[in-house]
């Protein structure tokens, strides 16, 4: 696809955002610029094939992903938000739930269920970046604690993917609260010696990477995923330098010791399985 | 007595230097006390006028006084014999988080309280209360310590939030905090901890999965700065006042969320017009919830504490949905 290189020709400033790409077929790669066919990223498991970067997916792909076939049971799937502050900037928070359940088919930022991988049963929750940025508010915090208790409950391994901008304003302090109610559901856990594995994929940031999702017995990354605690603007604001490459990715957070291991999409379904395996021996 | 009068407090200030200048420049003539005596009068309306009206801005303004008692005045005031304990032994100290033991009320204590300091150089010193890894990290040392001697945690609240830089990222601040939610929801001795300041978002949580939370009448606890929601929301830090507004970040408003369990009152004109008025009222507060908890076993204070906070949260669930 040599000719689309011209396309993106000049590195100038951004001109990026308005290189035409026809509608549907064609993807540009958020990271290499590249423009590929979107069937082979799809075919790829949202990977793209030039540079290997993985492209944010769905709760719903990604259960597609690790879930056996069939398996998932989806849990608590009618809890819904409230606008109990009656927040609004430019626009209400009723508003901007309503237009992201209508974007998503969610009714919050998370999936959680109970699926077998490998074989092994486990309770699953998942967040879902496209949901108002996969901020943690009641919602959120309610169905991980949930999911955490169901674990306990049925002495299942917990498996949580982490994808969030942190917690939710538009629900105050009640938001910061979630913080310590799903901490301390899964510190439950531990107590019993029930595992949880928790997964940081792009972005985990603020209130969900302080709480539950750096909690994991295992804590497996995404390659390149963007994982921190407070947000790279914010801190280049407050320290007045620019920040370093490469600062606060997977790789970054591997090297300062924050995490296990990085995993790319292929292999992820595997070393899940090969973890609960240790876990669980051959009990199935 | 020069009080740094916010802008606010405008009249008052007015009124009140007034009364000094008259004061200074009577001498005790009996017409001039008269005066003097009704314009206090004035002036004691003024501020009860203004304190009991203040919105989520102005409670802001006077949480972050730069006079306002601190956890170091606080441990003075409120306990004898304090022994600050130093460092995370992993790392460093951090100084904006101060921690030791006390004796409160006759009992030993293990108190910790973030420190936003007083003059300049001791604000820099203690990185003006925002606190890295190691700060949380020696919270943690001290919550074990407090729990393996069974002696009673108290927590002063009063942080803009954890430090957002590099060394902070690289060494784990996400962590650090998160740790310190799931050590404190299990454990076994009472925990109380009192909002005396600002309450900024996770970095003022990671001390404060206790028991019983308390506030100050004019304290503010939020989930981000009214400036940062503000610069977010509309791309403009100067709307913190509205954004303040939105938050619902009094002490009042926690209140009514169920958030925390009590208010404490503050002396008229805020908690640095009288630190030993706002000691006293606190130390009342303490001794009633200590007591009560001290009571408790220590199976029965890790399930009260879990349930406290399992409680939070607001969403529907339609009736007679499967674990809801
Ligand atoms: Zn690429």
């Amino acid at each position: 696809m040599a000719w689309f290189k011209k396309v993106k020709a000049p590195k100038a400033q951004q001109p990026e955002k308005k290189v035409k790409i026809p509608e549907g077929l064609w993807v540009k790669c958020d990271n290499c610029k590249e423009i590929v066919y979107k069937k082979e990223i799809d075919k790829n498991l949202k990977v793209c094939p030039k540079c290997d970067y993985h492209f944010r997916i769905t709760a719903r792909e990604r259960l597609d992903l690790i879930a056996d076939e069939g398996s998932l049971v989806e849990l608590f799937p009618d809890i819904a938000p409230r606008d109990f502050l009656e927040f609004k900037d430019t626009v209400r928070y009723r508003d901007k739930l309503k237009s992201s359940q209508e974007a998503t088919g969610l009714k919050d930022a998370i999936i959680a269920g109970e699926a077998r991988i490998g074989g092994y049963p486990v309770t699953v929750a998942v967040l879902d970046f496209g949901f108002m940025g996969g901020s943690m508010g009641s919602v959120v915090g309610e169905k991980i604690a949930l999911a955490a208790e169901n674990s306990l409950e049925k002495d299942m391994p917990f498996i949580t993917f982490s994808s969030s901008g942190g917690a939710r304003m538009q629900e105050g302090l009640v938001s910061l609260m979630q913080m310590a109610k799903t901490s301390s559901a899964v510190a439950r856990l531990g107590a019993k010696g029930i595992p949880f594995i928790s997964v940081l994929t792009d972005p985990t940031f603020g209130g969900v990477s302080a709480s539950f999702s750096s909690l994991g017995d295992i804590i497996i990354a995404e390659p390149r995923s963007l994982i921190g605690f407070a947000g790279p603007r914010v801190i280049e604001q407050t320290i007045k330098k620019q920040l370093p490459e490469g600062f606060q990715r997977a790789e970054f957070q591997l090297e300062h010791g924050q995490v296990d291991m990085i995993i790319d999409r292929k292999h992820m379904k595997e070393t899940l399985v090969n973890t609960l395996a240790f876990f669980r021996g051959n009990a199935k | 007595m020069a009080y740094n009068f916010l802008e606010f407090e405008k009249p008052l200030a007015e009124l009140e230097n007034r009364i000094e200048d008259l004061r200074l420049a009577a001498g005790g003539q009996v017409d001039a006390e008269d005066e003097i005596k009704k314009l206090s009068k004035k002036a004691d309306e003024l501020r009860e006028k203004i304190f009991s009206g203040l919105n989520a801005w102005q409670k802001t303004q006077v949480a972050r006084h730069q006079d306002r008692p601190n956890t170091e005045d606080y441990i003075g005031l409120l306990t004898q014999g304090f022994t600050e304990m130093h460092g995370d032994r992993l790392f460093a100290e951090d100084p904006a988080i101060m921690g030791g033991m006390a004796w409160f009320n006759g009992f030993p204590v293990v108190i910790i309280g973030h420190n936003k300091g007083r003059t300049t150089k001791d604000r820099l010193k203690r990185n003006f209360g925002w606190p890295h890894p190691e700060g949380y990290r020696k919270a943690l040392r001290l919550m074990k310590f407090a729990e393996k001697f069974d002696r009673p945690i108290i927590t002063f609240i009063d942080t803009a939030g954890a430090y957002p830089g590099i060394g902070a990222e690289e060494r784990g601040q996400s962590e650090a905090i998160a740790r310190n939610l799931l050590v404190m929801s299990g454990l076994k001795v009472p925990v109380v901890a009192v909002v005396i300041g600002e309450g900024g978002s996770g970095g003022a949580l990671a001390i404060g999965v206790a028991n019983r939370v308390l506030m100050l009448e004019h304290a503010i606890y939020s989930v981000i700065s009214p400036e940062g929601c503000a610069s977010i929301l509309w791309k403009d830090g100067s709307k913190a006042p509205d954004a303040a507004e939105l938050l619902k970040l009094t002490a009042q408003d926690s209140l009514k969320l169920g958030i925390i369990d009590e208010v404490i009152k503050e002396p008229l004109g805020g908690a640095h017009r009288n630190y030993e008025l706002a000691a006293k009222n606190i130390e009342k507060a303490l001794k009633k919830h200590l007591s009560e908890l001290i009571a408790m076993s220590p199976d029965e204070l890790v399930a009260d504490r879990y349930e406290k906070f399992r409680a939070i949260g607001s969403f529907t669930t339609p009736p007679g949905a499967k674990n809801a």
